[in-house]
């Protein structure tokens, strides 16, 4: 971040006199990252399969992932149905590759809402400090003084179940760690000379705040929003597995597992494995690439 | 010491009230009652009957009043009326809070031998297959629900031995050893997941305190790798550790609703969904604002902890 201001603020010198390194291309950059950071890389390449099939679902299926079928309940893992059916004969792997879809916007969805909402926040709240700054603080002391699913689960409860008010179930619990974050790196930025200059000349607040300090907090910025994903694509899984989450008849992997794929395990544990594995892999890759962006993009925070 | 203590005490009464208007709230823009579901069943809904009920739950007041009485209700130790079961929400939580402490101590004690020594040995074998191996388990183990690896944990029983514990609650004094199985396997699977963070921070702990001068002057009077890990590192890597123990114990809470439910275990967290479902307001009311309570007084316990572990660190410049 310093190093970053530090070239901003220096005055810019002839530019014959400078020669610049050359940019490093976008494939260099992505070969350097796989090989300084291979688990990273493996996260990634989770997530684009994923990705992948959230949208190819619907040329990747095999069968319609909401049509029942009396006469083939429960059935094993075969040519016609490669992952089995579930207790109403739908097809468990056309559903895993829409459950993708559902995760994936539920996840991205409640991130994005949660770093944009709790950047603002922490934005002006680190930028106005003083009285303004305290109360913010106390009251994101609040959102965060329950467990992420606790909170989650009122207010999925609160809101009722559909794919918007997950979103934002999830995402009020999660935007009181954005704004911490953001607040934090803009309270360091705020002091730079750079932004002393451009108060000094007379630019007004609003304008600093989001043309001067905030392109400066995109590295924190992303860093938390890979992390927070990983966890919103489990509150979401966790949320419909008990019923609150997605409604029907949007295929969740949380709800594929819920008490009706319980009820019949034993007699077909294909019911539960799969989503389960579904999940796991989702949250496994976002939570390697966001580790390995973390080490990337903003090293002091390595092991937080 | 004194006044950092009541400065966060201050600090823990306003977030905790803070706490109880956001529940309250949410709590009430939530679309349908207990009188709702209550008259579901029925089919039909007389709309004297229903007056009369709400009346008789003082859901016909304003909202704000709602809220008051039970602030003064709370300050004097009642928490209010459960509405389906027509008892004390305080009898009704009584008798579940043993189950989930059990568990949840269990949990933390799988979760602590688990993650401690994993992340020494991957923090003392940096970059080896075993660091490398070790760090993938845990990043596993943060990836998947503790409730499907608690399914998959009941199946796997089933494949294995053809058996499993039985799925209703066997108190201690009945068969211990019953008891202990059921709840050792939701333990596992709430612990796995908590170990993973142990784990971790024990590991960068460790690593970032294996650089300091006083480790290569006590390798360099000849002390052995085990002494120096164990008695000179561990000793001043433990403090994030601890932090991360205290609030995870706190935080255990959203493992333990889904794992109860799975294991069917008469716990406060599985009875919590029960509630929200039923919109109980009173019981999901007092359980959240306990969790809230546990939740902030675990982390006052762990920042006065510090004092005790770390000398170094003392509170409010005395």
């Amino acid at each position: 971040m310093a190093a970053v201001s530090g070239a901003r603020t220096a005055t810019p010198a002839p530019a014959a006199a400078v020669r610049r390194p050359a940019r490093p291309s976008a494939a260099a950059v992505l070969l350097r990252f796989c090989r300084r950071k291979p688990l990273g890389a493996v996260g990634g390449f989770i997530m684009l399969v994923i990705v992948f099939t959230a949208i190819f679902a619907n040329v990747l299926q095999t069968q319609d992932p909401i049509a029942t079928n009396a006469a083939d309940t429960l059935a094993r893992p075969s040519a016609a149905h490669w992952l089995g059916t579930d207790h109403l004969g739908r097809d468990i792997y056309s559903r895993i590759l829409h459950g993708a879809r559902v995760s994936l916007l539920v996840g991205l969805g409640s991130t994005a809402v949660a770093s944009l909402l709790g950047g603002v926040i922490g934005l002006l709240s680190g930028y106005v400090g003083g009285k303004t700054d305290l109360v913010v603080q106390r009251i994101m002391d609040i959102l965060q003084g329950l467990p992420l699913l606790v909170l989650a689960l009122v207010m999925s409860a609160a809101l009722g179940p559909s794919i918007p008010n997950v979103i934002l179930a999830i995402s009020i619990p999660i935007m009181p760690r954005a704004a911490r974050v953001i607040r934090a790196s803009v309270l360091s930025i705020r002091e730079f000379q750079y932004v002393e200059a451009a108060r000094a000349l007379g630019v007004r607040h609003l304008r600093i705040a989001f043309r001067h300090i905030l392109p400066n907090t995109i590295g924190p910025f992303i860093v938390l929003a890979t992390a927070q994903l990983g966890s919103a694509i489990l509150v979401e899984a966790t949320l419909s597995f008990l019923g609150l989450g997605v409604p029907e008849p949007y295929p969740s992997w949380g709800r594929m597992l819920s008490v009706s794929a319980a009820e019949y395990a034993q007699k077909a544990p294909w019911l539960v494995l799969f989503p389960g594995i579904a999940i796991s892999l989702a949250v496994f890759g976002s939570n390697l690439l966001g580790d390995a962006l973390r080490d990337t993009l903003d090293p002091r925070l390595r092991g937080a | 010491m004194k006044t950092y203590l009541a400065q966060r005490l201050g600090i823990a009464a306003l977030t905790l009230f803070g706490m109880s208007v956001v529940i309250f709230v949410l709590l009430r823009i939530a679309p349908g009652d207990i009188v709702d579901i209550l008259f579901s069943t029925g089919g039909y809904v007389n709309p004297s009957e229903r007056a009369a009920i709400e009346k008789e739950l003082g859901l016909d007041k304003p909202i704000w009043l709602q809220y008051v009485d039970w602030l003064r209700n709370i300050a004097t130790g009642d928490l209010g009326k459960s509405y389906r079961y027509d008892l004390p929400a305080w009898e009704i939580i009584k008798p579940l809070f043993p189950v989930t402490l059990e568990l949840a101590i269990l949990s933390m004690i799988v979760a602590v031998v688990l993650g401690v020594p994993t992340g020494v040995i991957s923090a003392v074998r940096q970059d080896t297959t075993l660091d490398y191996i070790l760090r993938v388990l845990s990043l596993a183990g943060l990836a998947m629900p503790s409730f499907w690896l608690g399914m998959v944990i009941i199946l796997a029983l089933v494949a294995w031995i053809g058996w499993i514990p039985p799925m209703t609650y066997v108190p201690a004094r009945e068969n211990f050893k019953l008891h202990f199985i059921q709840f050792a396997l939701p333990a596992l699977a709430v612990g796995y997941r908590s170990s993973a963070l142990i784990m971790r921070i024990t590991r960068s702990a460790l690593l970032e305190v294996m650089r300091e001068d006083y480790i290569r002057t006590a390798r360099a009077k000849g002390q052995g790798e085990r002494t120096v890990i164990w008695r000179h590192a561990l000793k001043n890597a433990i403090l994030p550790v601890v932090t991360v123990i205290g609030i995870e114990f706190a935080f255990l809470i959203g493992g333990l609703i889904v794992t109860e439910t799975v294991f069917n275990l008469p716990g406060v967290a599985r009875f919590l969904v029960q509630a929200i479902a039923w919109r109980d307001y009173p019981i999901v009311q007092t359980l959240v604002m306990f969790t809230a309570a546990i939740v902030i007084f675990s982390n006052l316990a762990v920042d006065m902890l510090y004092g005790v572990l770390d000398p170094r660190v003392r509170y409010g410049g005395g």
